[in-house]
C-alpha cells in the first residue's frame, strides 16, 4: 500500500514538472515578445522596462538554460511577478487560495455525498416514480450551464426573495467575529456551493445509479440473497460498496472540473478565490498570473486525486494487499 | 438498421431529445436567411422587453440588438463548435488510444502517461490558457476544446480495442496473415464504434457547455455572436432585465439536454443487453 | 417419502426468446438424505428449475404453474420475507464461478458469519468460531488464515469450499449445487466431488446437483433427472439411467461421451518430423512498467518435442500448465522468451516481417470459444477469404475456394453471405475450421477446440477434425484439459504440469499406465470412470 502511494506520489511530482514545462512553452509559443508577455500588454510598452526583463529573466540566454532557470524559481514557489497589480505571482494566489479551497471542497463533499445518496435512492427503485425523478432532475443539471446556473439563482434567491447575500465572501464592514463570522461566511458560500455543486452531484448521482444496478447483477448478488440476507443488507453491504469503486475513481477525474466550474461561479459570485483572479487577469491579459493559477489548480486537482486515490485503496483490498497499480 | 431505429424509438426521451436538435438545426441553418443583418447591429431601442414589437418577439439588448437574431446566430455557433471539436478531438483520441490499446508494452506506457497528463489538468483552466495566449477566433476555440476533451476518447478506445485485442477473431487475423493496421481498421476498430458513437454525441454536449462558458468569459471569437457571450453581456444588467441571461441560457440548456437526452437513447439503441450471448 | 417435490413446474420465458418456457410441466421428488442430479445440455432449464425452488429466478423470468413443496406447503406461495428464513437456513445453494460468486470487498469469515446474522442465530463472538469449525469441516488446509482471506487470495477450490462452508453453516436439509465443479480442473472436481458426497453422508443432506457432465452422475448420484429444452425425457435410478437409458436423447448424451479406452496404438503413417520445438521457455511479467514491478510468471519452462507427418499430439494439463501458453507460443501468438520452433528449415520464433509472414500460412490454429472466434460485424464470406486474399490470392478464387471450404467442413455455401450470430455453436466451430484450412496449413493447432460445446456436438465436431485431417494429410497439435476428448483424436499426448512437460508418450500407454503420479492422479480424477470400467467389463 505504501508502495502504491509512493508510486502515485512520484507519478504528481512528474505532472507537476510536466506542467510546469507546458507553461514555459505557451509564453514562448504566444505570439509577440516573451518580455512583453510576461509585462502584460498595458503600461509595459516603454522599451527600458522591456529590456530591463529580458535582464531579469535572461530572455537572451539559451532555451534550455531559461528553461531550467523557471523550473528553479518554480520550485522555491516564485511564480513570476504580475506588473499589473504589483506584486508577486505566488503571493496573489497564496491569499486567494483558501476562500477557494472552501468553496471547491464544500461544493465536492457536498456533491459526492448527495450524488450517492440520489444514486442509491434511485437505483434501490429501478423504474420507480422516485427514480424518474431523481433522473429527470440530473439529467437536467447535467445539462444546465454553471454559470447561468448560478445567474439564475443569484436573481431568483438574492434579488427577488432576498434570503442569501448576492456576492462577496462575508459582509463588508460586517465586523463580526468569531462563530457569527462563520455564520456570515456560511451565509454567503450557500449559494456558490450549491450552484457548483449541482452538475457534480448530477454525474456523481449517474454514476452511482448505473454501477449499482451493474453490481446487483453480478452473482456474489445472488449468493447474498440465497443466504437468505434481507434486501437492505444486501444493498448497503454487497451493492454499493462494490459500486463504490467506479465512482470514487470517477471522483478523482472531476477533480480538475471543480476548480475549472470555480472560475465561473467566483466569477458571477465575486467569490474572492484564484478563480476570480484567473478571471480578472484573462481582461487585463496579466499572463503570469493566469499560468500562476492554472498551476496551482492542476496542483490542487492533483492533491485531491491523491485522496481519492488512497480512500480507493482503503476500499479495495485487491490494491491494498498486492502494491499493485491497478 | 430498422432494429436500431425501433430500439432508439423505443425511448421517448430520445426521441424528444431528436426532435428538439433538428429544430435547433434548422434554426442554425437558416439564421442568416432569416436574419440577413448583423446580430451585432443595433436594430431598435435598448432594453425592449419581449413580447412588445411583433418585429422583434424577443426584445432588444443593452446595445439595442436583435435577441431572437442574436440566439439564430448563436445556435449555429454553439453547434458549428460543438460538431468539430468533437471531429477534432475524435481524430486525435482514437488513433491514441487505438495503438496504445493495440500495441500495449511502452507505446501503451507512453501514450498513456501522456494522456493521463491531459486528464489531470483542469481542461477548462487549460482552455482559458490556450485562448488567453493565443486569439481566440472561432477556429483557434474549436482546437482548445478538442485538445481538452480528447483524453475520455483516448481511454475508451484504448479499453475497447484492449480487451478485443485478446478476442480470438483478432488472434486468428494476425494469423491468417494479416498486416496490424488492416487488423485495427477492419476488425477492431469496427466492433468498438457502438461506445463511441454514444460518448461522442455527449461530447458534443459537453463542448457546446465548454464553448458557451469560454465565451461567458469572454475568451470566444469577437466577430461571432454566441449564446455564452449573450449572457456575459447581460450579466451586469441582470436585475432590470433578467431576460436577457435567462433566454440565452434556456438555448443552452434545451441543446445540451437534448443532445445528452440523444446520447441516451444511442447508448440503449446500440448496447443493447440482449447482444450477449445466449445461455 | 419426499422432503421436496416439485409438481408441473413451468417457467416462462420472456417474450422473443426463442421458445415460450424456460422449463415445462416439470416434476420429480428429493427424498431426505439424496442426491439428485438433474442433467441436460446448456439450455435445457435444469438451472432455472434449481432456481426456481430458492424463488431465485433472474429478472424477466416468472413461474406461471406448478407447485413446490416443502415442509408442508407451497413455495412458490411464500411472500419475500417467508422465502428469506428457508434461504440459507434450510436449502443453500452453491454456485459455479467460486470467485464472481464472492463479494471481492469482504473476508471469507465475514461472508460466512454474514449467514448466523442474517438468521438471528449465534452471538457475533460465536460465529467467528463457528465459521472456522465450518471452514475446517469442509477441508480448508488453514482455515485461520482462509477465514481472514479475501477471495482473491484463495485458488478456485479453496473457494469453492469456502462457499460450501457457508451454505452449510445452518445445517439445510437441501442443498442445491449449480454445476459447481465446471469451472475446475479435474482434480479439484474430484475433491468438491468428494467433500459434497462426505457433507451428504455425515449431515444426511439431501442434494439437487446440476451438471450436464454424466461422468459427475456416474460418480455421486443417486437419481437422474434428464432435461432436453426444458422438459424433463428421463427420470431414474442413477444405475438404470446409464446402462439402460431408455429415452434416445439420454442415450445419445451417453453415447457421445468420448470412452477413454478408445485410444488406439500410434499411427505407423507418422512420417518424418514436420515441428520442432526446442527448449522453448516463456515468461510473463518482470520490468518492462514504468512504475513498480510486475510479478514473474513462468508460464513454460524448456519445453521439447517433435512433431511428425500425420500425426497428432495431444498437449493436455489443468489451468495455469502453460499448455495454451505453449501452442500460442508455437504458432507466434506470442514470442517465447526462449527455445527455437523449427517449421521446415525456419525457426518461427524469431523470424519476422515477411519471413514470418510466409512461414505463418504454414501452421495455423482453432480457437477454443465459437462465439469470440468470429467477427461479428464480418460476413462468413469475407471471414474466409480475409486470410487468402493476405496472400494475395485474386478475389474471385478466394470466394471460390471460400465455398468448396464450407462444404469441406459440412456448411452450405450460401453460408458465405450470413453474419455469425445466424449460426449455432457447432456451426461457428465448423467455420473457424474452415477458416483455419483456408491458407492449406500443414499443421493445425487447436486450443480447447471443443471444450465450450454441448458433448454431442462436440462428438461431431471431433468426428469431423478426424475425418480433415486423414483426408487432408495434417498434422495436429491438439491442446486440451480434457483427457477424454484426448483419447479420442490423439497418437500421442504430452503432459504439462506448472509449465513444464512431465511425462510424453503413446497415447493409449499413458491413458492406462502413465509414468509419473501426477498423470496418474489426472486420470483418477476424471468423473465416471469406474462406471466406465464396469461398462467395459459387461
Amino acid at each position: 500500500m505504501i508502495r502504491f502511494i509512493a508510486a502515485r506520489l512520484v507519478k504528481s511530482v512528474f505532472i507537476l514538472l510536466a506542467i510546469l514545462v507546458l507553461n514555459f512553452l505557451l509564453i514562448h509559443a504566444a505570439p509577440g515578445d516573451p518580455a512583453a508577455v510576461m509585462a502584460g500588454e498595458a503600461g509595459a510598452t516603454d522599451a527600458k522596462f522591456l529590456a530591463d526583463l529580458r535582464e531579469r529573466f535572461g530572455l537572451d540566454r539559451p532555451l534550455h538554460v531559461q528553461l531550467w532557470t523557471y523550473l528553479a524559481d518554480a520550485v522555491r514557489l516564485d511564480l513570476g511577478f504580475s506588473y499589473r497589480q504589483q506584486m508577486p505571482v505566488a503571493s496573489l494566489i497564496w491569499d486567494r487560495l483558501p476562500a477557494t479551497l472552501l468553496l471547491t471542497g464544500t461544493a465536492f463533499v457536498l456533491s459526492l455525498v448527495l450524488g450517492v445518496m440520489a444514486g442509491v435512492a434511485a437505483a434501490a427503485r429501478q423504474g420507480s416514480w422516485r427514480d424518474s425523478a431523481i433522473s429527470t432532475l440530473a439529467l437536467l443539471f447535467y445539462a444546465t450551464p454553471l454559470f447561468w446556473v448560478a445567474l439564475m439563482a443569484s436573481l431568483v434567491f438574492s434579488v427577488w426573495l432576498g434570503w442569501l447575500p448576492a456576492f462577496g465572501y462575508e459582509t463588508i464592514g460586517g465586523g463580526y467575529t468569531g462563530l457569527a463570522r462563520a455564520a456570515d461566511i456560511g451565509a454567503h458560500l450557500v449559494l456558490p456551493a450549491t450552484t457548483l455543486g449541482l452538475f457534480f452531484m448530477a454525474v456523481y448521482m449517474r454514476m452511482t445509479r448505473a454501477s449499482m444496478l451493474e453490481v446487483s447483477r453480478l452473482d456474489f448478488v445472488k449468493t447474498a440473497r440465497a443466504k437468505g440476507l434481507r434486501r437492505g443488507v444486501i444493498q448497503r453491504r454487497h451493492i454499493l460498496r462494490n459500486a463504490l469503486l467506479p465512482v470514487i475513481t470517477l471522483a478523482g477525474l472531476q477533480a480538475g472540473q471543480i476548480f475549472g466550474g470555480a472560475i465561473l461561479t467566483e466569477t458571477v459570485f465575486a467569490w474572492p478565490g484564484i478563480g476570480r483572479l484567473m478571471f480578472e487577469a484573462i481582461a487585463q491579459r496579466d499572463y503570469n498570473v493566469i499560468l500562476g493559477v492554472f498551476f496551482v489548480s492542476a496542483a490542487m486537482v492533483l492533491l485531491f486525486n491523491l485522496i481519492t486515490d488512497i480512500l480507493y485503496v482503503v476500499v479495495d483490498p485487491r490494491i491494498r494487499l498486492t502494491g499493485g497499480t491497478a | 438498421m430498422k432494429s436500431f431505429w425501433r430500439r432508439y424509438s423505443g425511448n421517448p426521451g430520445a426521441v424528444v431529445g431528436l426532435v428538439i436538435l433538428v429544430v435547433v438545426f434548422l434554426v442554425a441553418v437558416t439564421a442568416p436567411l432569416l436574419f440577413p443583418q448583423s446580430p451585432w447591429q443595433m436594430v431598435q431601442r435598448p432594453f425592449l422587453p419581449p413580447l412588445t414589437d411583433a418585429a422583434f418577439p424577443l426584445g432588444t439588448d443593452a446595445l439595442g440588438r436583435d435577441v431572437l437574431a442574436g440566439l439564430a446566430h448563436g445556435a449555429w455557433v454553439s453547434l458549428a463548435v460543438g460538431l468539430v471539436s468533437t471531429v477534432v478531438a475524435l481524430a486525435i483520441g482514437v488513433p491514441v488510444g487505438a495503438l496504445a490499446g493495440y500495441f500495449g508494452g511502452w507505446v501503451d506506457d507512453a501514450l498513456m502517461r501522456f494522456t493521463e497528463f491531459f486528464q489531470t489538468i483542469p481542461s477548462f483552466a487549460l482552455a482559458i490558457v490556450l485562448l488567453a495566449i493565443f486569439q481566440p477566433t472561432l477556429a483557434f476555440v474549436i482546437v482548445a476544446i478538442a485538445i481538452v476533451s480528447w483524453p475520455p476518447v483516448a481511454r475508451l478506445v484504448r479499453g475497447e480495442v484492449l480487451s478485443l485485442r485478446t478476442r480470438e477473431f483478432v488472434e486468428a487475423a494476425v494469423l491468417s496473415g494479416q498486416s496490424s493496421l488492416t487488423i485495427i481498421l477492419r476488425q477492431v476498430l469496427p466492433n468498438a464504434l457502438p461506445p463511441i458513437i454514444v460518448l461522442a454525441s455527449l461530447m458534443v454536449a459537453t463542448a457546446v457547455l465548454l464553448e458557451s462558458s469560454l465565451s461567458f468569459l469572454g475568451l470566444g471569437d469577437p466577430n461571432v455572436m454566441s449564446w455564452g457571450y449573450m449572457i456575459g453581456a447581460a450579466r451586469t444588467v441582470i436585475r432590470t432585465a433578467w431576460w436577457l441571461s435567462f433566454l440565452p441560457g434556456m438555448a443552452i440548456v434545451l441543446t445540451v439536454l437534448a443532445l445528452n437526452l440523444i446520447g441516451e437513447g444511442l447508448n440503449d439503441a446500440l448496447n443493447p443487453r440482449l447482444r450477449r450471448r445466449p445461455e | 417419502m419426499s422432503l421436496l417435490r416439485v409438481e408441473n413446474l413451468s417457467i416462462a420465458l420472456p417474450k422473443g426468446a426463442d421458445r415460450p418456457f424456460a422449463a415445462e410441466d416439470v416434476g420429480f421428488d428429493l427424498a431426505p438424505g439424496e442426491i439428485l442430479c438433474i442433467v441436460g445440455e446448456s439450455g435445457s432449464g435444469k438451472s432455472m428449475s434449481a432456481n426456481a425452488i430458492m424463488g431465485l429466478l433472474p429478472e424477466g423470468l416468472d413461474v406461471v404453474s406448478g407447485r413446490i413443496l416443502f415442509d408442508g406447503g407451497d413455495i412458490l406461495t411464500r411472500t419475500e420475507g417467508g422465502l428469506m428464513d428457508l434461504r440459507g437456513a434450510r436449502i443453500a445453494m452453491i454456485f459455479q464461478e467460486p470467485l464472481s460468486a464472492l463479494n471481492p470487498l469482504m473476508r471469507v469469515g465475514a461472508q460466512i458469519a454474514e449467514v448466523f446474522e442474517a438468521h438471528g442465530v449465534l452471538r457475533p463472538a460465536e460465529r467467528r468460531t463457528r465459521a472456522l469449525e465450518l471452514l475446517r469441516e469442509v477441508g480448508l488446509p488453514d482455515p485461520e488464515q482462509a477465514i481472514r482471506a479475501y477471495p482473491f487470495q484463495l485458488s478456485g477450490g479453496q473457494r469453492q469450499r469456502g462457499m460450501s462452508a457457508m451454505a452449510l453453516a445452518l445445517e439445510p436439509e437441501i442443498l442445491i449445487a449449480d454445476e459447481p465443479t465446471t469451472a475446475l480442473d479435474v482434480t479439484t472436481q474430484a475433491q468438491i466431488l468428494e467433500l459434497i458426497e462426505e457433507l451428504r453422508r455425515r449431515r444426511g443432506m439431501a442434494v439437487i446437483f446440476i451438471t450436464h457432465d454424466f461422468g459427475v452422475v456416474a460418480d455421486i448420484a443417486d437419481r437422474v433427472v434428464v432435461m432436453q429444452t426444458g422438459r424433463i425425457v428421463e427420470e431414474g435410478l442413477a444405475e438404470e439411467v446409464l446402462h439402460r437409458p431408455r429415452h434416445p436423447y439420454t442415450r445419445a448424451l451417453i453415447d457421445a461421451i468420448p470412452r477413454l479406452s478408445r485410444a488406439g496404438e500410434p499411427s505407423e503413417a507418422a512420417g518424418e518430423t514436420i515441428l520442432k520445438v526446442e527448449g522453448l521457455s516463456k515468461t510473463f511479467g518482470g520490468g518492462g512498467r514504468l512504475f513498480g514491478a510486475s510479478r514473474v510468471v513462468h508460464a513454460v519452462q524448456g519445453a521439447s518435442f517433435e512433431l511428425r507427418a500425420g500425426e497428432t499430439i495431444g498437449i493436455v494439463g489443468e489451468s495455469g500448465s502453460g499448455k495454451s501458453t505453449l501452442g500460442r507460443c508455437i504458432v507466434r501468438l506470442t514470442t517465447p522468451t526462449a527455445g527455437r520452433v523449427l517449421l521446415g528449415g525456419d525457426d518461427i520464433a524469431h523470424l519476422s516481417g515477411a519471413a514470418l509472414k510466409a512461414s505463418r500460412r504454414r501452421i495455423q490454429m482453432i480457437f477454443q470459444d465459437p462465439f469470440s472466434s468470429l467477427n461479428p460485424r464480418a460476413r462468413v464470406g469475407r471471414i474466409l477469404t480475409e486470410g487468402m486474399i493476405a496472400y494475395g490470392t485474386p478475389h474471385i478464387a478466394a470466394r471460390t475456394r471460400a465455398a468448396e471450404l464450407l462444404e469441406l467442413v459440412g456448411l452450405d455455401a450460401s453460408a458465405m453471405e450470413r453474419f455469425p450470430h445466424e449460426f449455432s455453436g457447432g456451426q461457428r466451430q465448423r467455420i473457424g475450421i474452415a477458416r483455419a484450412l483456408a491458407l492449406e496449413p500443414a499443421i493445425i493447432v487447436a486450443d480447447e477446440a471443443v471444450s465450450a460445446l454441448d458433448v454431442q456436438v462436440q462428438a461431431q465436431v471431433l468426428a469431423l477434425l478426424a475425418d480433415l485431417k486423414a483426408r487432408l494429410d495434417l498434422s495436429m497439435l491438439f491442446i486440451t484439459h480434457d483427457l477424454r476428448v484426448a483419447s479420442a483424436i490423439c497418437d500421442r499426448i504430452i503432459v504439462m504440469q506448472r509449465g513444464r512437460i512431465v511425462e510424453m508418450g503413446p497415447a493409449a500407454r499413458i491413458l492406462r499406465d502413465p509414468e509419473t503420479e501426477y498423470a496418474q492422479s489426472l486420470l483418477d480424477a476424471i468423473p465416471g470412470r469406474d462406471h466406465e470400467r464396469a461398462r467395459a467389463a459387461l
